[in-house]
């Protein structure tokens, strides 16, 4: 089995896509389920699916309060694992498992990257997991268990840097659109128009997907001008704050996207 | 050039202080010093964001050669003498001495200005800061105390000052939250998680995070990304340095035998042991808050209780459930309020050459009071943790015990008067 091809051939596959993130065990433990088959139905393109932690320093109240009640509910890797596992069958879409550094550390990195393998995840993305640890103590097990690599990139990342990220990332970039914690209130997306475009310019290898600051269909469209994926978090949590999990994707995903 | 064994040394050579003028270095080696990597042997290192990145690698590229710049130091020297009041007493107390069987020297970093320990950090981050262009300054406080010391010097050297204090803290600590406003500081709750030190320093981090370019973030203890813990250790390293040349004068010894701080962090701790780690005849103690004992799940005793993992950006020992969240610690004293302790500090408990005892709420409360009525001194409840810690000790009367008296007991009143009226013995 090779799960990274998961992402390579869904971004090979068509011209924009639409990613979600989620909680997982938000609002109920077994959402995690429940929301990846409905997305399933709803056909996004691929999904993040964050592992809660007490203390995440790149979240926003949003996500953060949806960290703490996923804590509450019980979630664990361990368990996050075994849902995962019972879902994959009826799942096709990629996923990335997106979480801090210290829970996958506890839970053993080795350990980490053969569940997630056995669990189908493509991507991982670990926000606190510097380029240079990677190198020195993810890389070659993320190689032997088939998990592309997905690194964020910001504004304040100089493009040297940022041509080095690429070069060892793989599956796509995570294009941070502004220098900020996610769901922050004060920032809009159309104000990263001259940093995205500088980014369009630059030769990378990897495709882009753009993440933060993007709630609505007009964002959505806005990124899809400068990257092929666009990825919507807290205002997805919003939602499913307000309405029943199964419901929330259908109505969410509709009014994010025309087809 | 001076071989680089030395740096530190040369650091404040200008301070009234001198350790040169003997033919002979008094130290020939720095060990327990952080490596190039930024690891003091399995801990720290920088694990950050990438979007704080570049904040990160600024400071790692600077900090060492603007902490030595003849420019920094001058400034630090003249500010740290005319304003913070050092070189600070060693003050031999007496009837301590007599209460606990040995001689007894207290390192009044709590007549320094601020009251507290934590304005020799301040002072030296916020000058770094001007050096590299930041307008503005970030911080979090536990207990207030770096707080108004950050206050303070963002007053003294009109840079604007937001501080981040935990729900929790600005009540128990609220003098300080009024005097932060005072000095023109705007104080931002932090409502998430125990709504104490640790989520204050995750409130700093999200701010910073969120205003990257011209914000500089003042981390208040040894902990933190690298060069933080090495950054702040270099900068509180002028306890030691000022015990070096007052214990021979005042105790009549040429080492200390026992050096005792409290820690939350540890940078009173690490200041205190800084210039002693190669002098293996002199015992480093560090006293961690057990809370209501290291038996109950309301403690912030870190070596006892935590595990190694990485919080705030660096790998140290922190209390954490199995599947790697951070605990919530309990102490009494807000200042030692906090899950962890600095990378330097683990590493000197893991090395063992820094012993550590756990001192319960009840017993810094008793300490406060004792040291309030035979010595003239409210401390702070952080350090009156480190006077507690000496019943622990197996002490002989001709031994010399130097107490890192970190910081005053203003902000602790309240606690203070409140824990008396249980006591009718009192
Ligand atoms: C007076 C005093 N001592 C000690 C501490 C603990 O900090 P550290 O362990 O960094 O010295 C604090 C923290 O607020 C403090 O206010």
């Amino acid at each position: 089995m090779k799960t990274s091809n998961r992402l390579v051939t869904t971004f090979q596959s068509k011209p924009s896509l639409l990613s979600l993130y989620i909680t997982a065990g938000f609002p109920k433990l077994p959402d995690t389920a429940v929301l990846l088959k409905e997305l399933q139905k709803a056909n996004i393109d691929f999904v993040e699916v964050g592992l809660p932690f007490s203390d995440s320093l790149m979240d926003g109240p949003t996500i953060q309060h949806s960290h703490q009640v996923a804590l509450e509910n019980g979630m664990t890797l361990e368990v996050l694992m075994e849902q995962l596992d019972s879902v994959r069958s009826e799942i096709s879409y990629p996923l990335v498992l997106m979480g801090a550094l210290n829970p996958i550390v506890q839970f053993g990195v080795e350990r980490f990257c053969e569940r997630c393998h056995q669990v189908g995840i493509d991507g991982v993305l670990i926000p606190d997991l510097t380029l240079s640890e990677y190198q020195k103590n993810f890389k070659t097990l993320y190689q032997k268990y088939h998990l592309a690599p997905i690194f964020m990139v910001t504004p304040r990342t100089s493009e040297a840097r940022l041509l080095e990220i690429d070069a060892e990332g793989s599956g796509f970039l995570y294009v941070m659109s502004s220098s900020s914690t996610t769901g922050a209130a004060n920032k809009t997306l159309s104000d990263s128009k001259a940093y995205l475009e500088r980014i369009q310019a630059l030769p990378l290898r990897n495709p882009k997907a753009i993440g933060f600051n993007i709630s609505t269909r007009e964002e959505v469209e806005f990124a899809h001008r400068y990257g092929q994926g666009a990825i919507v978090g807290s205002a997805f949590i919003r939602k499913l704050q307000q309405t029943d999990a199964s419901k929330a994707v259908e109505d969410f995903v509709k009014e994010l996207r025309l087809n | 050039m001076k071989p680089p064994v030395y740096r530190w040394l040369f650091l404040f050579s200008a301070l009234p202080i001198r350790f040169f003028s003997s033919a002979k270095p008094i130290f020939t080696k720095m060990s327990y010093q952080v490596n190039q990597h930024g690891f003091y042997g399995p801990y720290g290192g920088a694990y950050v964001p990438e979007v704080l990145y570049p904040n990160i690698e600024e400071l790692q590229q600077h900090y060492q050669h603007i902490l030595r710049s003849e420019r920094f130091q001058k400034e630090y020297e003249t500010l740290l003498s005319q304003f913070v009041a050092r070189p600070t007493p060693l003050y031999e107390a007496r009837r301590l001495s007599e209460e606990i069987g040995a001689r007894i020297f207290l390192k009044r970093e709590d007549v320094c200005h601020t009251g507290s320990h934590k304005l020799n950090n301040t002072l030296g981050q916020v000058l770094l800061a001007k050096q590299l262009g930041k307008r503005k300054i970030i911080a979090e406080t536990g207990a207030g105390s770096h707080g108004v010391a950050t206050a303070t010097v963002c007053a003294l050297l009109n840079l604007e000052c937001c501080v981040y204090m935990g729900e929790v803290d600005m009540q128990r600590q609220y003098p300080n939250v009024e005097r932060m406003r005072l000095l023109g500081a705007t104080v931002i709750p932090a409502t998430s998680g125990s709504k104490t030190l640790k989520d204050a320093v995750n409130e700093a981090f999200r701010a910073w995070i969120n205003e990257p370019e011209d914000t500089f973030y003042v981390i208040g203890s040894v902990f933190g990304p690298h060069p933080y813990p090495d950054m702040v250790a270099s900068l509180q390293s002028v306890i030691s340095k000022e015990l070096r040349e007052q214990v021979p004068a005042i105790t009549g010894q040429q080492l200390p035998d026992y050096v005792v701080a409290c820690v939350g962090g540890g940078s009173n701790a690490i200041g205190s042991f800084y210039h002693f780690l190669d002098e293996p005849s002199v015992q480093l103690i560090a006293a961690e808050a057990a809370g209501k004992g290291i038996e109950t799940d309301y403690s912030a005793a870190a070596t006892f209780l935590g595990k190694q993992g990485i919080l705030h950006g660096t790998q140290t020992l922190f209390m954490q459930t199995p599947d790697g969240q951070v605990k919530e610690a309990h102490s009494v004293s807000a200042g030692l309020d906090y899950p962890g302790i600095g990378p330097q500090l683990a590493y000197l408990h893991h090395q063992k050459r820094a012993q550590f005892v756990a001192v319960t709420d009840k017993d810094a409360l008793d300490a406060a009071l004792l040291l309030s009525k035979i010595e003239g001194i409210i401390p702070a409840l952080e350090s009156a943790h480190a006077i507690a810690a000496l019943r622990q000790l197996s002490l002989a009367p001709a031994q010399v015990v130097v107490v890192c008296l970190s910081g005053r007991g203003d902000k602790d009143l309240e606690t203070y008067i409140n824990y008396r009226s249980t006591q009718n013995t009192l």
